[in-house]
C-alpha cells in the first residue's frame, strides 16, 4: 500500500513536472523570434511610437525572463538579475488565473478565442477515432483469424499504404472525388452535419491503418491461448469465441495505441483542419496564429493542444490499469 | 529480407538516384511559368502534365526528391547521433542521470504531439530549409535515445562486457566499444522508418507553409499549390502526381523498416 502510494505520488511529481517545463517552453518560445516581434507584427511601416506603444501594451518591454545578458554600452554582455519583474512571472500569473493574454491582432483575450474553437477540433478527433476503430477492428480480426492466407496479405498492404498516405495526399483527393466530381459533400466549412465525414476520414485514415495492424496481431497472439481451445472445446461457436472472448482481451494493447495515436491525431487536426477549413484549434493556429505572426495566440494554440494530449495520456493509462489488473499489481 | 522489403529498397534506390541526378534528369527548368501551357494533361512533352502557372510536373517532382533526400539524411543523422549518445549514457550509467533523462527529459519532449513543436518551432523562427531540419531533429532524437537506452540496459549485463570491466576497459571504451556495436541493430529499423517520417514532416510542414518557401519544388508545397479547388477542377494530376511521389517513397522506407524489423528478429518472421 505504501509502496502504491509512493509510486502514485512519484507518477504525480514527474507529470507536474513535464507539465511545468512544457508551459515555460510554449512561453519562451517567443524569445526565438528573429529580431523584434513588434516589427515582426506591425511590419517596417510602423512608427517608433506606435513601436513602443505596442511592447508596452504586450508586455514586451519587460525583461522576458529572472535574468539576462544584456549588452552594456561598450556593447559587451553581462549577467543582470531582473528579479520577479519579468514577462516569464506575468505569463504564469496569468495562467494561474485562466488567463492565455491577448491576441496581438484582435486584441481579444487568446483564452476566448481557443474556447470558440476547441469543441469543433474534439468533435473532429473523436469522430475520426470512431471511423478508424469501426474500420480497423473487423479488418484486424479478418486479418489476424486468416492469417498468411491472400486476404491478410492483401489487408497488410493496405494498411501499409494507408500509412504512408498523409492527410494532405488523402484529404484534397476526397475533395477532388466527393466535392469536386461528383458533388455530394461540401469541399469546406462546417455548416451542416455531414460536412464533418470528409475531414474525419482524412484524419482517420492512418489512425485505423496502424489499428488495423495492431488488432491483427492481438488477435493472432490471443488465439494461441489456452482458454480459446478451452472456449472451442466446450463447443462454442467461432464467432463466439472471437468476438466475446479473443476480441475483449485482444483490445487491451489497442487501447494504449490509440491514448499515444491521440497526438498524431491532434497534429494531424492541425493539417486536416487546414485542408477542409475545419475552424478548430489546427485552423487558429496556422491562419490566425502563424499565417498573421499573433505568436500569442500561437503560444496558446500550443499550450492547449499539449495540455490536451497529456490529459489524454494519463487517461489513457488510467484506463488501461483499469482494464488489465496485471498492470495495476505490479 | 522479405518481398515487400525488397521492393522497398528498389523503390528507395530509384528514388535515391533521380535526387542525386536530378539536373540531367528533369526535362525543363524547374521554375521556369508559361501561363499558355498551365493545367497541361500529361503527354510527351510534359509526362506528368503542367500545374497552374505552367510549370513542368515531372521536374518539379525530380529536384523535390532532392529536398525530401536531403532533409531525411540529415534528420536521421543528426537525431540518431544524438538519440544515440544521450540514450547510450542514460542506460549506461543508470542512477539519477537515467531516472532524471527518461524519467523527465525524454517525456517533456513526448509531451508535444507529434509535429506539433516542430510547427511551433518554426512558426517562432521562421520558415525556411534549414529552421525546418533543426525542428525536425528536436522532435526526432528522443525516439533513438528511448531505443538505445533500452538496448544499453540489456546488453550492460552481459558477461563480456563485465569481462572488459575485469580487464581495466575504462567507461567509455566500455561503452563505445563493447556495448554500442552490440546494441545499435535496432536503430537500423528505427532509422528506416525514421526517413519515412521526415520526408512525411518535411511534406507537412511545406504544406503549412512553414517549411522551404515557394517557388521551391518541395512536393508538400505543390500539394498546396494544387489543392484549390480550380486547379483540382483543371487539373488534378498536379495533386495526383506529388501525391504518388510521397506516399511511394514512405511507402517505400516503411517496407524497408519492416522487412529489416523481421529479418533482424527471428521470432517475428514466422508470423
Amino acid at each position: 500500500m505504501k509502496q502504491k502510494a509512493l509510486g502514485l505520488l512519484r507518477r504525480a511529481g514527474i507529470l507536474i513536472l513535464v507539465v511545468w517545463t512544457v508551459v515555460s517552453l510554449v512561453t519562451l518560445l517567443i524569445e526565438l523570434v528573429p529580431g523584434d516581434p513588434a516589427i515582426a507584427v506591425l511590419g517596417d511601416q510602423a512608427t517608433p511610437e506606435q513601436l513602443a506603444q505596442f511592447r508596452v501594451k504586450h508586455g514586451l518591454d519587460r525583461p522576458p525572463f529572472f535574468f539576462g545578458f544584456p549588452q552594456n554600452a561598450e556593447g559587451q554582455h553581462h549577467f543582470r538579475w531582473y528579479g520577479l519583474d519579468n514577462r516569464y512571472t506575468d505569463y504564469w500569473v496569468a495562467i494561474l488565473h485562466g488567463d492565455l493574454g491577448r491576441s496581438f491582432r484582435t486584441d481579444r483575450p487568446v483564452v476566448d478565442l481557443i474556447l470558440e474553437r476547441y469543441p469543433a477540433t474534439i468533435e473532429l478527433a473523436f469522430a475520426a477515432l470512431l471511423i478508424a476503430v469501426c474500420i480497423a477492428i473487423p479488418l484486424g480480426v479478418v486479418a489476424g483469424k486468416n492469417r498468411g492466407a491472400l486476404i491478410d496479405n492483401a489487408l497488410s498492404v493496405v494498411a501499409l499504404v494507408g500509412i504512408s498516405l498523409p492527410g494532405f495526399v488523402i484529404g484534397p483527393m476526397l475533395v477532388y472525388v466527393f466535392a469536386v466530381k461528383l458533388g455530394w459533400l461540401a469541399p469546406s466549412g462546417r455548416f451542416d452535419w455531414s460536412d464533418i465525414i470528409l475531414p474525419a476520414f482524412t484524419l482517420g485514415a492512418a489512425l485505423s491503418a496502424i489499428l488495423t495492424r495492431m488488432v491483427r496481431s492481438s488477435v493472432i497472439e490471443e488465439l494461441g491461448e489456452d482458454y480459446v481451445r478451452t472456449a472451442r472445446a466446450k463447443g462454442l461457436s467461432e464467432r463466439t469465441v472471437v468476438y466475446k472472448h479473443v476480441l475483449k482481451n485482444g483490445l487491451i494493447p489497442v487501447v494504449t495505441v490509440l491514448g499515444l495515436q491521440l497526438g498524431i491525431l491532434l497534429a494531424g487536426a492541425i493539417i486536416t483542419e487546414k485542408i477542409f477549413g475545419w475552424p478548430g484549434l489546427g485552423l487558429l493556429l496556422v491562419e490566425d496564429g502563424i499565417a498573421k505572426r499573433d505568436y500569442r495566440v500561437v503560444q496558446g494554440c500550443v499550450l492547449a493542444i499539449s495540455t490536451t494530449y497529456i490529459l489524454a495520456n494519463l487517461l489513457t493509462d488510467m484506463v488501461y490499469r483499469r482494464l488489465d489488473p496485471r498492470i495495476r499489481v505490479s | 529480407m522479405n518481398r515487400l522489403g525488397i521492393i522497398g529498397g528498389v523503390i528507395v534506390i530509384v528514388f535515391v538516384l533521380v535526387a542525386v541526378f536530378a539536373p540531367w534528369i528533369a526535362t525543363h527548368d524547374v521554375g521556369a511559368t508559361n501561363l499558355t501551357i498551365r493545367y497541361m494533361s500529361p503527354s510527351a512533352a510534359h509526362w506528368c502534365g503542367t500545374d497552374s502557372t505552367g510549370r513542368d510536373i515531372f521536374s518539379r517532382l525530380v529536384f523535390g526528391a532532392r529536398i525530401s533526400l536531403e532533409v531525411g539524411i540529415v534528420v536521421v543523422a543528426v537525431s540518431a547521433f544524438v538519440g544515440t549518445i544521450i540514450g547510450a549514457i542514460a542506460g549506461f550509467y543508470g542512477g539519477w542521470i537515467d531516472r532524471f533523462m527518461s524519467g523527465y527529459f525524454f517525456n517533456v519532449f513526448l509531451a508535444f504531439p507529434g509535429l506539433l513543436l516542430a510547427i511551433a518551432l518554426v512558426a517562432f523562427l521562421g520558415a525556411g530549409l534549414n529552421k525546418l531540419i533543426f525542428a525536425l531533429c528536436i522532435i526526432g532524437w528522443v525516439g533513438y535515445a528511448r531505443l538505445i537506452r533500452a538496448q544499453v540496459l540489456k546488453v550492460r549485463e552481459f558477461d563480456f562486457v563485465q569481462a572488459a570491466r575485469a580487464l581495466g576497459a575504462g567507461d567509455l571504451r566500455i561503452l563505445f566499444v563493447h556495448i554500442l556495436p552490440n546494441a545499435i541493430q535496432p536503430l537500423i529499423v528505427q532509422a528506416s522508418l525514421g526517413m519515412a517520417g521526415a520526408v512525411l514532416s518535411e511534406a507537412s510542414l511545406s504544406f503549412l507553409g512553414l517549411g522551404v518557401p515557394p517557388p521551391a519544388p518541395s512536393w508538400g508545397v505543390m500539394i498546396e499549390e494544387a489543392r484549390d479547388l480550380s486547379t483540382l477542377q483543371a487539373a488534378p494530376h498536379a495533386l495526383i502526381f506529388p501525391g504518388l511521389a510521397i506516399a511511394l517513397t514512405v511507402l517505400a522506407f516503411n517496407f524497408i523498416g519492416d522487412g529489416l524489423r523481421e529479418y533482424l528478429d527471428p521470432r517475428q518472421r514466422a508470423r
